[in-house]
């Protein structure tokens, strides 16, 4: 205890190779299984340090993708470059790619201490050496007393935890994380997407994230990838997907929102004058053209929707079948004439209670930004 | 509640084991008891007992030899055996649905003719004039014409390909059960293919291999058949010693000798293996 102390420091300088990420670049990448297209022509820049989602439904080709970056699986045409350099022709244990699984994969034979010495072992690293930095990333994860447990004796985000430290251990130029957290419960979720969060940012990883839950990928992710039927969607950042879709399938994928059909009337100065078929006149902006008599789909997120007493000609008229509580929210079902459901959101103020059921109307908050789509891509 | 107790673990009803327990019981352990005591007869009779039988039998070195000789036969089976089959397991495991239904099938074949025709059929394939000479000599490997039969090598040939399936079935059995990850991740850790097969996939399929080894080594020691077909008059194993002591000779306390000594012998091997095996898991 007469020593001072610099082992934290020592070690983050061990395990920080690298002070930044490098980057990570996927160029026209394609792939099919026999006849079925799995991966169509995806061209991805992921920046050193960066953390990028993949996020999509299930069976759009994420983890095909993922498969082909690691190695695993060598795509039918397109290149991937990490770094500087080409890895096409590489086999995956030379790539030096980690990757974290859903079921952690963690070798069930091996002690916790021998799973992550694993990687350290098969480059050559000397016993010596093997257990300083099996120490320090048994620490960094904060498992330090779990050492000489097998596998089969942790629980879930334990096994979490370790698959991170064995992944991290050999310093990967990437990090690949398939669903990592699908098999945890939702508050050990919530605190290892917040511990792979801050491993990715301390040691300025790059890393890509396989997830179909959006809400995963707006917390953790620098940027969102929404891929479709083997495609990208759209490439932005959280905020720039969910609040600026561009295009319905991304729109219905991110949050929650409402739709409406309607007509374009005109247009007064930068936005457009809709007519709902509910008679709501909305004036929306948009960067895309439509003419006048175009029909229009205009999407909007529930907490852009607001309910008042008065009707005027932005409002339109719903009955409020529902409300509920959340928290600091207040959510209200409401139904319009012809049976159409319609989510409102709307800030609870303290002591406020749900409102009395009953005919009301629905309008836009101040500074909505509703989104208009043309009809036929409804 | 009073159910609750019933199906506590380790809690065993007896009752239900109780027809094939004492059926064990009569046809099982009391002519191996029968078996025992016959060993230690001083004649025909049993009107006597002593360990004369024993003496003359571990004091021969030809006997001993046939004991070293059936062990033998047996431990190089499974040594055949296992280099045959991991490779094929490796394969079913890379394969496709489609892939894997055929090699079940390939698997599963020479288990659907008798032993008796299997042994027979290779009779064929080893003699002087048979297939594989006949291949050797067109292919100019080797000027005579070879010995196969009644030689240790054309046995061991002849038992690997009669007892694959037992080595087989088993560890594909095993070997499906791992999660295909596990080499992912290794070979993602910057394993080599060879490091990922004996560091992971290795130590993981040794149950299935404990169990082919433990039946291949069973069935070789014992296959009376193959082992006096293809062995011939020129190799003698404890199977056909304890036939010919017994129905040729009618020394029966000297094949109860025998018969003992080759029940120990398997039981041992059999107790080796998993020794084996869960030596090697842990280290
Ligand atoms: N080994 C395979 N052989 C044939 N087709 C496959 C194979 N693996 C995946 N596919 C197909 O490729 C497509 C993409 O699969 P992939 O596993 O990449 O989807 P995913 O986005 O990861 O889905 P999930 O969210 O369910 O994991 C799917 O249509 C799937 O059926
Ligand atoms: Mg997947």
């Amino acid at each position: 205890m007469n020593q001072p102390l610099p082992v934290d420091q020592g070690a983050n300088a061990a395990i920080q190779r690298r002070s930044v990420g490098e980057p990570l670049t996927l160029d026209g990448i394609t792939h099919s299984y026999g006849d079925g297209l799995a991966v169509d022509d995806v061209t991805l820049q992921v920046a050193g340090g960066e953390l990028v989602a993949l996020l999509g439904p299930s069976g759009c080709g994420k983890s095909t993708l993922l498969r082909i970056v690691a190695g695993f699986l060598n795509q039918s045409q397109g290149h991937v470059k990490i770094g500087e350099r080409f890895v096409d022709s590489l086999p995956p244990n030379r790539r030096e790619v980690g990757i974290v699984f859903q079921n952690y994969a963690l070798f069930p034979h091996m002690t916790v201490a021998d799973n992550i010495a694993y990687g350290l072992d098969a480059r050559g690293d000397s016993r010596s050496d093997q257990r300083f930095r099996v120490e320090k990333m048994l620490k960094t994860v904060r498992m330090e007393d779990f050492g000489d447990r097998k596998p089969g004796q942790l629980s879930g985000g334990q096994q979490q935890r370790v698959a991170l430290a064995r992944a991290l251990a050999v310093q990967p130029r990437i990090l690949l994380l398939d669903e990592p957290f699908a098999a945890l419960d939702k508050n050990l979720r919530l605190d290892m997407q917040i511990e792979i969060k801050r491993l990715q940012r301390q040691f300025a990883l790059t890393a890509i994230l396989v997830t179909h839950d959006q809400e995963e990928a707006m917390a953790i992710a620098d940027r969102i990838a929404v891929m479709r039927k083997g495609r990208i969607e759209q490439l932005g950042t959280p905020v720039e997907i969910y609040d600026q879709p561009e295009t319905l399938f991304v729109n219905d994928f991110i949050g929650s929102s409402n739709r409406f059909e309607g007509e374009v009337l005109g247009r007064e100065a930068d936005r457009y004058v809709i007519r709902l078929d509910n008679g709501a006149i909305w004036h929306i902006a948009t960067s895309k053209t439509f003419s006048t008599g175009d029909a229009v789909l205009v999407t909007a997120r529930p907490e852009q929707l607001v309910l008042v007493d008065q009707p005027y000609d932005g409002a339109f008229a719903v009955e409020r079948t529902l409300s509920l509580p959340l928290g600091g929210t207040l959510i209200h079902d409401v139904e319009t004439p012809k049976g159409a459901t319609i989510k409102v959101a709307a800030p609870r103020r303290v002591g406020e209670a749900a409102p009395p059921l009953g005919p009301t109307h629905c309008a836009l908050t101040e500074n909505a930004a509703p989104i208009l789509f043309p009809k036929s891509a409804g | 509640m009073a159910g609750a107790a019933k199906n506590e673990p380790g809690r065993v009803d007896w009752r239900l084991a109780a027809p094939l327990g004492f059926t064990y019981l009569a046809f099982f352990a009391a002519p191996l008891l029968i078996l025992l005591a016959m060993s230690f007869a001083a004649d025909d009779r049993f009107a006597s007992f002593s360990m004369d039988s024993w003496v003359k039998f571990w004091g021969d070195p030809f006997y001993r030899g046939v004991v070293y000789d059936t062990v033998r036969l047996g431990m190089v089976a499974v040594l055949a055996t296992s280099a045959l089959s991991y490779p094929i397991a490796l394969l079913f495991i890379a394969s496709g649905p489609l892939v894997r239904k055929l090699l079940i099938f390939i698997i599963l074949l020479p288990l659907l003719t008798s032993v008796v025709i299997r042994t027979f059929a290779w009779i064929v394939i080893l003699a002087r004039e048979g297939v594989v000479n006949q291949t050797l000599l067109a292919l100019g490997l080797t000027s005579a014409p070879l010995n196969l039969l009644q030689t240790e090598l054309g046995l061991v040939i002849a038992l690997t390909q009669i007892e694959m399936p037992l080595m087989l079935l088993p560890l594909v059995t095993v070997m499906q059960q791992i999660n295909p990850s596990l080499s992912d991740a290794s070979r993602a850790l910057g394993g080599s293919k060879w490091r990922t097969f004996f560091r992971v996939i290795l130590p993981l399929s040794l149950p299935g291999w404990i169990a082919g080894a433990t039946l291949v080594f069973a069935s070789a020691t014992t296959a009376f058949i193959s082992q006096t077909v293809i062995g011939g008059a020129r190799l003698v194993y404890l199977p056909s010693l304890i036939w010919q002591q017994s129905m040729v000779v009618f020394d029966w306390p000297f094949a109860a000798v025998a018969s003992v000594t080759l029940l120990v012998a398997v039981l041992s091997g059999v107790m080796l293996f998993s020794l084996l095996g869960r030596f090697a898991r842990t280290t």
